[in-house]
């Protein structure tokens, strides 16, 4: 039994090894100043009906646009990732990060000395891992973009049921682990094994309901990328992003990023749980779209991110000054990689390409800018990222009923004068 | 190494105070009075804060918040008698639909 004092210098010795490694100063958004964007108890507008939203401060958190309470679901406030791209550190900073629960027990009074990491089902040896074990592993680090499968729901036409949220529910991280190739291998995957369950401490509040269990194709698990992380931006997870220890699947949607993980299972058949086979689905279609207000007669689970970007370096319905301006913001994908990003300040009727920015790996934000000249009149600005696997931004919405994985291009309407 | 100092510094504090960690309190959210709005309250609040409901979108109608309703039920193991849940959905429609 490891003590609580031993534990945590292990702990915070390895944070250090993990961090003073590979993480300059300059891209440690943990350490950086917070820059206020809003007070507890002030009142935010989304910019959809029915938008209006409390910002709340948790522990641990700035204050943040809150969806709902209990469980707690949290909203990054847009203006963090304009402030991330003019300090031209992409990284989403901890106390900024969104937050999103699917189960109303949260691990609250997670001991961390006393948590373990369960790793079993069709492998040659049953493994029991706690912390300091996992850090002794080899260690990877991968900048990576989480985001919510219901991301800028709230924005769906015709409104469809779930979070009815902004663009807030996705965050840029580095995050310090230990891959989940490794682990898996020193369990022994055995020959057979088909997919892999990943579990949380979190669960559901009724004994009823079903667990939050999620799972990937086994070769998608030995794939080398996929992670157990520990650290997010050189820190400990924060508690609402799955302390101690949570899955990070690069390129694929947070639903799959189980939080507070405490147990993986490797079956020898496909994982029938609820969260893979009756939710977290998309039209079985090419676009995985259908036409609005309809249902689709085949479904599959959400994987991949699709490509966004968005303008930052200036709001929606802002009076600017006519003439030159610099505009500037991000863009990310599945994992392709941007390959560029065009610009228009004129509704789509003609389009420049940005300059990109610092590139921080195929799987995380990257910048673009582009000076601009805009003649005294109202102009529909629009950003629209193309990937180098050819994928490129919708101009219009396509529809699925669950509002998920929204990619068109937005708009962002100014008048210069 | 100054930097890394300070992560160690941040990091146990975080570690420290993830051994019990807190939420704060939740404000109460009042719904219209009506037929039903005790059955809504007890039976949701239950699991979830009641902004689950004031945030769905409006004008979506009856069959929206039935739909709702049995994937409490189904999904989230809801144990709600027959004759509740009717009155649940038709508050919920008539009040938010």
């Amino acid at each position: 039994m490891i003590g609580r004092r031993a534990l945590l210098g292990s702990l915070g010795g390895a944070l250090v090894g993990a961090c003073s490694r590979q993480t300059p100063a300059t891209e440690a958004p943990g350490a950086a100043a917070v820059v206020p964007v809003g007070a507890a108890g002030d009142v935010v507008e989304l910019p959809f009906a029915n938008g209006t939203r409390p910002l709340v401060q948790f522990p641990g958190k700035r204050p943040l646009i809150q969806m709902t309470a209990r469980p707690p679901q949290l909203e990054t406030p847009f203006a963090v990732f304009a402030q991330s791209v003019d300090r031209d550190s992409l990284l989403t900073p901890n106390d900024a990060f969104f937050v999103r629960y699917s189960m109303g027990r949260l691990p609250l009074d997670l001991d961390v000395g006393a948590w373990r990491l369960g790793v079993g089902g069709h492998v040659g040896t049953a493994m029991s891992l706690s912390l300091p074990d996992l850090m002794a592993m080899p260690r990877a680090e991968i900048v990576a973009v989480n985001q919510c499968s219901g991301n800028s729901r709230g924005f769906s036409q015709p409104r469809v049921g779930g979070g009815q949220l902004a663009h807030g529910a996705m965050g840029n991280a580095r995050w310090t682990g230990v891959p989940l190739k490794a682990v898996l291998a020193a369990a022994g995957v055995k020959a057979g094994a088909v997919d892999v369950v990943f579990e949380g401490a979190d669960g559901p509040v009724l004994p009823t309901g079903h667990d939050f269990a999620k799972s990937l194709s086994v070769d998608h698990a030995l794939d080398g990328e996929v992670l157990l992380a520990w650290a997010m931006n050189g820190e400990a997870l924060p508690f609402l992003n799955g302390f101690p220890l949570r899955l990070v699947v690069p390129g694929w949607f947070g639903t799959y990023w189980v939080k507070h993980l405490e147990r993986i299972t490797v079956l020898d058949q496909p994982f029938g749980g609820h969260f893979m086979q009756k939710t977290y689905r998309m039209p079985d279609t090419d676009c995985g779209c259908v036409p609005p207000g309809t249902r689709p007669e085949r479904t599959v689970p959400i994987t991949r991110l699709r490509v966004r970007s968005f303008i930052t370096s200036v709001a929606d319905g802002a009076r600017v000054p006519a003439g030159q301006m610099r505009l500037a913001g991000f863009a990310f994908d599945g994992g392709a990689g941007i390959r560029r990003v065009g610009v228009s300040v004129d509704g789509g009727a003609s389009w420049a390409d940005a300059k990109l920015g610092a590139d921080m790996g195929r799987y995380g934000f990257r910048g673009w800018s582009l000076p601009v000249r805009l003649a005294a009149g109202a102009h529909v600005l629009m950003a629209r990222a193309q990937t180098n696997a050819g994928e490129v931004q919708p101009l219009v919405a396509t529809w699925n009923p669950s509002g998920y994985a929204r990619n068109v291009v937005e708009q962002v309407k100014v008048v210069a004068a | 190494m100054k930097w890394a100092v300070a992560v160690l510094g941040a990091s146990l504090a975080t570690v420290v105070a993830a051994q019990a960690y807190s939420l704060p309190e939740e404000k109460p959210v009042v719904f219209p009075r009506g037929a039903g709005v005790e059955l809504v309250e007890a039976h949701c609040s239950a699991c979830h804060s009641l902004d689950f409901v004031t945030t769905q979108p409006r004008g979506k109608g009856e069959q929206f918040w039935a739909e709702n309703v049995a994937k409490m039920i189904d999904t989230h193991g809801a144990e709600i008698p027959e004759d509740d849940a009717r009155q649940i959905i038709a508050y919920l429609g008539r009040t938010f639909g």
